[in-house]
C-alpha cells in the first residue's frame, strides 16, 4: 500500500507498458504459426551469429577454394560446389549475415524516416503535412523495385547504397501507419490536457505520441523485414548487389551467370534460395501473428 | 393451432467473455392473427430469441429446447426445410435497418430476392413489379427501387424492411425493434402500418421493443423480459396499466423519451445496472433493483406462475397478492 | 487535398435539372481532384527521372564513350549533338517536352529511337504480364473469397499456407527452379525466350509456340502474385462476416453460397479493387525479374540489360514508363471505385 502511494507517475506508467506488453506476449503465444515462426527465425539468427564459428571466413575466398568445379553433394562438400570449388554450405551459411543486415538495417532506416515523417506530418498537419502525404502517397504507388534499379545504376553498387535505396523504397508505408496513429492519438483527452499545459510539439510528439505509436511500428517492421531482404536478394541476383560480399541474392547471381540451371547443379540453386524462402516465411509468419495481436479481429473468434 | 410456440427456450453464448446465457427458458405462445409484444431493457434476449426462431444465431451461441412453428420443430429440422420455412414461414424485420440491407444493392432487388428464391418460376420482371407494389404497399414511391439504401432516410429504411419482410406472405412476423430508431410522428405512422398489415392479413405478429408503452397500444398479449428470462406475462395494457412484477412497473412506470438513448438502457429512470448475464445473482435476478425485495428473493429463483386470471408473474410478492411498488 | 471551389451558378440552377447537376459536377469534382492528383504524381516522376540520372547520374558522355579515347572536340560535338551543353533550365524544359511528345531521345545500346524500341517490345510485355495478371486476379480472388468464408477451415489453412509459401520464395530463384524442373529435368517446356527459330512461319504454329513459351513464366508470375490478392480479398470477406445484411440474406432462405456470392462478395470486393490496384507496383516488380530470368524479350529484359551497358536513356525512359503506368492504373481504380461504389457519390 505504501509502496503505490509512493510511486511516480514514471514508474506508474512503466507498470502500465509492462502490464499490456505482458497481454500481448500472451496474445501472440497463443498462435501456433507465430511461434514456429519465432523459433524458426531464432534459430536462423544463431546459425548466422555462429557463422565464423562453425566455418573459416577462408571457405569463401576463391583462391584457396578447395572442390572442384560444381560437384554434386559428398562427404566432404555436404550442399557441393561452387563454380570455383568452394562449398556451398559455406557460402549459404556466411551469406545469411550479409542477407539479414542489409534487410534488417534497411528496415530500421526506412522506420526511422517513415516514424519521422508520420509524426511529423500528422502532428503538425498544414501545408507540410500535406506535402508529406503525398510524397509518401507518391513513394507508395512507384514500382520499388524500378526505383530501386534506377537508383543502384547511379549510385553505384555498395552495401551502404543498397541499403539506402531499400530503405527509400519501403518507408511510404510507415509513414501512412503511423500518421494514421498519430492523428487518433492526438484527439485524446490528454493530449488535448498537455496542449493546455503548454507542451510544446517536441514535448507532446516524444513523451506522448511516440510511446503510442511505436508498439504498432514494431509490429508493421516484422513484414517489413521480409520484404526488405526479398528486395535485397532480387537487386544482388541481378547484379546490383556491392561485388565484394557473399549475399544469398549474389550467390544465385553467380549461380545463373555459371550456368548453374543448365549444368542441372540443383545443389547450388536450392540453398540459398531456400534459406530465403524459409527466412522470409519466418518473419511473415510472427508479423501476421502480431498483426492479429493488434487487430483481434483476424484472430478467428467469431463464429 | 397454435402458430409459434417456444418450449423451454435456452440460448448460451460462448465467448472471449466465457459463456453468457442469454435466454435461460422461455415458454411463450402465439396464435395467428394475434399479436404478441416483448418488452425489456437492453441486454435483456429479446433480439437473441428472435433470431433463435429462424436459427440465425452465430456458430458461438448453444440453442436448447423447442421451437415450434405451425407445430414443426424449427430447431430440429432439415437445412433444406429450414430454407424453404426462412421468409416464406416467418419473417423479421431486423432492427437496426441502416446494417440489415444491403448497402451496394438497389432497393428493389433486395425486396425482390427472397420471392425469386422461393418461387423458381417467378420471372426476376414480375418479381420486381412485386416489389414496386409492396414498396407502394408501405407508403414508398415505387421509383424508390432503383435507390440504394444509403439514399433512403432511417424511417424509409425501415419501411423497405417491412415491404421486404412481406415478400413471401409469411405467416409470422417478428418486427425487432422496428420503430425504436425514428421520430415519434414516423414511429406512429410505421406501427399503425403494421398493425394494419396484420389485421388485413391475419398474420401472427411478435413486436419486439424496450418501449412497454409502445406495445400496450398494439399487441394482445405482452411478455416481459428480463436476464433471459420472461418475468411478467398478461394482457398488453393491463401489464401496462397494472403490473404484476416491480420490473414492468418501472419499465413502464415514465414514459421514455423517444430518441433519447439514456431513457432506453435506464428505463423508467430504474435504479442500478442492467444485469451481466455472464454474472447473475443468486435467487431472483431482479432483486439488486427491487424496492421491495423480501428474504426470500435472495435464497430461490421465482417461477413464471399464474397471478390472477391471465396474469403470470415471476415474483415472490406479487404471487402473495402483495403490491409490487411502494406506497 | 486541394479544394474545388463549386462551380458557379450551381446554385441558380433550377429546381428540375438539381438532381442530375448535382450528381454530374460531383463526378466532375471527384474525377477533377484525381486527374489532378496523378498529374502532379506524374510531373514529379518526370522531375525526379531529371535529376536522378542527369544531376546525380554522372557525365553520360563518359559512359557513352566508356573509356575510349575521345578527343575534347568529339567530346564537345557530343555533347551539343545531345544537349548538354545548355543550361540546366533549358535541359529540363527540353526533357519534359521530348517525354510528353514520345521524344525520348535514342538507345545507346542499340543506336535507335527507345520509342521504336517500346513499340516493339511492349506486345511481350502485355502479353506476358496481361495473362499472369488474369491468372492471378482470378484466382486470388477465388480461393481468398473461399477462404475468408470459412476462416480457421482445412481449405483457408491449406491456402494460406501455400500462398505465404509461394509469396515468400523470391520471383527470380523460382523461376529458376521451374525452369531446371519442367524445361531442364523434364523436357516439356523451352528453356527461355518467346519463339523458337524453326517454327513455320504461319499464325496457328506460331501462336502454338509463343503459347508454348509462355507456360513457364506464367506460372512463375501467377504463383508470385496471386497471393497478395488471394490475402486481400480474403481479409476484406472476412470483414464483411457478421454483417447484418448478411443474416438478412441468411433469413430469406438463401444458401450459404449464394449468400456468401450475391452479397458478401460484391460488398468485400470493392476495398479489394483499390488494393488490387495499389499492388500494381508489386506487379511491375514481379514482371522485369520474370521477364529477366525466361529472357522473355520484353521491357522489363530491356530495362535488366541497359543496367549494364549501362544504357542510361533507355533506364530513364522505362523508370518513367513502369512509374507512369502505375500511377495511372491506380488513377483507372479511382475513377472506377467511383462507379461501383455507390456510397462514396454521396459525400
Ligand atoms: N454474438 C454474441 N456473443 C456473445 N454474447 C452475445 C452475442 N450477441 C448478444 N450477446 C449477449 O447476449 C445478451 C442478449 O443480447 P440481445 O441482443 O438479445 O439483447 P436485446 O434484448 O436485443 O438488447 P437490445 O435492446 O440492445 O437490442 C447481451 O448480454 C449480449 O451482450
Ligand atoms: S421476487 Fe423479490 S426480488 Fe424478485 S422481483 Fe419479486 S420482490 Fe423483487
Ligand atoms: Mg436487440
Amino acid at each position: 500500500m505504501t509502496a503505490s502511494t509512493t510511486t511516480s507517475p514514471r514508474a506508474l506508467a512503466w507498470a502500465r507498458r509492462r502490464q499490456s506488453f505482458a497481454r500481448s506476449w500472451a496474445a501472440y503465444r497463443a498462435q501456433r504459426t507465430g511461434m514456429v515462426g519465432l523459433v524458426l527465425l531464432g534459430a536462423i539468427v544463431v546459425l548466422a551469429l555462429a557463422a565464423p564459428v562453425l566455418i573459416d571466413e577462408s571457405a569463401l575466398s576463391v583462391t584457396q577454394a578447395t572442390g572442384g568445379r560444381m560437384e554434386p553433394p559428398s562427404a566432404d562438400f555436404p550442399l557441393g560446389t561452387d563454380e570455383v570449388g568452394r562449398s556451398v554450405l559455406a557460402l549459404t551459411l556466411w551469406g545469411s549475415r550479409l542477407s539479414l543486415l542489409i534487410g534488417l538495417t534497411a528496415t530500421v532506416v526506412a522506420i526511422l524516416i517513415g516514424t519521422a515523417v508520420g509524426v511529423t506530418s500528422g502532428h503538425i498537419g498544414g501545408a507540410y503535412g500535406w506535402f508529406a502525404l503525398r510524397i509518401s502517397d507518391w513513394f507508395m504507388v512507384l514500382p520499388s523495385l524500378v526505383v530501386a534499379i534506377a537508383l543502384l545504376a547511379v549510385l553505384g553498387r555498395s552495401m551502404g547504397t543498397t541499403i539506402l535505396v531499400i530503405a527509400l523504397v519501403s518507408w511510404s508505408g510507415t509513414t501512412r501507419l503511423v500518421r494514421a496513429q498519430t492523428l487518433t492519438v492526438q484527439a485524446r483527452p490528454y493530449l488535448e490536457r498537455a496542449r493546455a499545459l503548454g507542451a510544446g510539439h517536441w514535448h507532446q510528439m516524444t513523451k506522448h505520441i511516440l510511446p503510442n505509436v511505436l508498439p504498432l511500428v514494431l509490429a508493421s517492421a516484422t513484414l517489413l523485414v521480409p520484404s526488405a531482404i526479398l528486395m535485397e536478394s532480387s537487386l544482388a541476383w541481378l547484379g546490383l548487389g556491392d561485388p565484394n560480399v557473399v549475399s544469398w541474392g549474389s550467390i544465385l547471381n553467380r549461380a545463373s551467370d555459371n550456368g548453374a540451371v543448365s549444368a542441372h547443379a540443383w545443389w547450388y540453386l536450392l540453398p540459398p534460395g531456400l534459406a530465403i524462402l524459409l527466412v522470409v516465411l519466418a518473419f511473415m509468419m510472427c508479423g501476421r501473428a502480431l498483426e492479429a495481436v493488434f487487430n483481434p479481429r483476424l484472430r478467428g473468434e467469431q463464429g | 393451432m397454435t402458430l409459434l410456440e417456444f418450449r423451454d427456450v435456452h440460448v448460451t453464448y460462448t465467448g472471449s467473455r466465457g459463456r453468457v446465457p442469454a435466454v435461460r427458458g422461455v415458454d411463450l405462445a402465439l396464435e395467428a392473427g394475434q399479436v404478441l409484444g416483448v418488452a425489456g431493457e437492453s441486454g435483456c434476449g429479446k433480439s437473441t430469441l428472435a433470431m433463435a426462431v429462424l436459427r440465425l444465431l452465430p456458430k458461438s451461441a448453444e440453442v436448447s429446447g423447442e421451437i415450434l412453428l405451425d407445430g414443426e420443430d424449427l430447431l430440429t429440422m432439415g437445412w433444406g426445410r429450414l430454407r424453404a420455412v426462412r421468409w416464406t414461414g416467418a419473417s423479421i424485420v431486423f432492427q437496426g435497418a441502416m446494417h440489415s440491407l444491403n448497402a451496394v444493392q438497389r432497393i428493389g432487388r433486395q425486396v425482390a430476392e427472397p420471392m425469386l428464391v422461393h418461387d423458381k418460376d417467378l420471372s426476376a420482371a414480375k418479381a420486381a413489379k412485386r416489389a414496386e407494389a409492396l414498396l407502394e404497399r408501405v407508403g414508398l414511391p415505387p421509383s424508390r427501387a432503383r435507390s440504394f439504401p444509403h439514399e433512403l432516410s432511417g424511417g424509409q429504411r425501415q419501411r423497405v424492411m417491412i415491404a421486404m419482410a412481406l415478400a413471401c406472405d409469411p405467416d409470422l412476423i417478428i418486427a425487432d425493434e422496428a420503430t425504436t430508431a425514428l421520430d415519434v410522428m414516423v414511429q406512429a405512422q410505421v406501427l399503425q402500418l403494421i398493425s394494419g398489415l396484420v389485421k388485413e392479413r391475419g398474420v401472427g405478429l411478435v413486436m419486439i421493443s424496450h418501449d412497454l408503452s409502445v406495445l400496450s397500444a398494439t399487441c394482445d398479449t405482452a411478455a416481459v423480459m428480463y436476464a433471459g428470462k420472461v418475468v411478467e406475462q398478461g394482457p398488453a395494457h393491463e401489464v401496462f396499466a397494472r403490473a404484476r412484477h416491480p420490473y414492468s412497473a418501472a419499465l413502464g412506470a415514465a414514459f421514455p423519451v423517444i430518441g433519447d438513448p439514456a431513457s432506453r438502457r435506464n428505463p423508467g429512470g430504474l435504479a442500478g445496472d442492467p444485469p451481466d448475464p455472464g454474472r447473475l445473482p443468486e435467487g431472483c435476478s431482479f432483486r439488486p433493483r427491487c424496492a421491495v425485495a423480501v428474504e426470500r428473493c435472495g435464497e430461490a429463483s421465482p417461477e413464471l406462475l399464474e397471478v390472477e386470471g391471465a396474469r403470470l408473474s415471476a415474483c415472490f410478492v406479487a404471487q402473495e397478492g402483495e403490491p409490487v411498488v411502494l406506497g | 487535398m486541394t479544394e474545388v471551389p463549386p462551380p458557379a451558378g450551381g446554385a441558380a440552377a433550377p429546381p428540375a435539372g438539381r438532381r442530375a447537376r448535382r450528381t454530374s459536377s460531383g463526378f466532375g469534382r471527384y474525377l477533377l481532384k484525381h486527374v489532378g492528383g496523378a498529374a502532379v504524381s506524374l510531373l514529379l516522376v518526370l522531375f525526379s527521372s531529371f535529376f536522378i540520372f542527369r544531376l546525380i547520374g554522372g557525365d553520360p558522355i563518359d559512359q557513352l564513350t566508356r573509356e575510349r579515347p575521345v578527343s575534347p572536340e568529339q567530346r564537345a560535338a557530343m555533347r551539343a549533338e545531345m544537349g548538354l551543353d545548355q543550361p540546366m533550365v533549358k535541359q529540363f524544359w527540353d526533357y519534359i517536352t521530348g517525354t510528353l511528345t514520345m521524344d525520348l531521345g535514342d538507345s545507346f545500346q542499340y543506336r535507335r529511337p527507345i520509342f521504336d524500341l517500346i513499340v516493339e517490345r511492349l506486345p511481350a510485355t502485355l502479353l506476358l504480364s496481361g495473362t499472369g495478371m488474369v491468372l492471378a486476379v482470378v484466382l486470388g480472388l477465388w480461393i481468398g473469397t473461399r477462404s475468408g468464408w470459412r476462416q480457421g477451415s482445412r481449405y483457408d489453412r491449406a491456402h494460406v499456407g501455400t500462398g505465404l509459401l509461394l509469396y515468400s520464395a523470391p520471383t527470380f530463384w523460382l523461376g529458376m527452379i521451374v525452369i531446371l524442373v519442367f524445361a531442364r529435368y523434364m523436357g516439356l517446356f523451352p528453356v527461355n525466350g518467346m519463339r523458337s527459330p524453326s517454327t513455320p512461319p504461319d499464325f496457328w504454329s506460331q501462336a502454338l509456340d509463343i503459347g508454348h513459351h509462355l507456360v513457364l513464366p506464367v506460372l512463375t508470375y501467377t504463383a508470385v502474385v496471386y497471393a497478395g490478392y488471394l490475402m486481400i480479398m480474403r481479409s476484406s470477406i472476412l470483414d464483411e462476416i457478421g454483417s447484418d445484411y448478411l443474416t438478412t440474406a441468411r433469413a430469406k432462405g438463401l444458401r450459404d453460397d449464394e449468400v456468401r456470392d450475391r452479397h458478401a462478395v460484391p460488398n468485400a470486393l470493392l476495398p479489394t479493387v483499390t488494393l488490387v490496384f495499389l499492388a500494381i507496383g508489386g506487379v511491375v516488380n514481379g514482371s522485369i525479374v520474370t521477364e529477366a530470368v525466361f529472357s522473355w524479350p520484353g521491357l522489363g529484359s530491356l530495362f535488366v540489360q541497359a543496367i549494364f551497358y549501362p544504357d542510361r536513356p533507355v533506364l530513364q525512359a522505362l523508370f518513367v514508363l513502369f512509374s507512369a503506368s502505375t500511377i495511372l492504373a491506380v488513377l483507372a481504380a479511382e475513377i472506377l471505385y467511383w462507379f461501383i461504389d455507390p456510397r462514396i457519390r454521396k459525400s
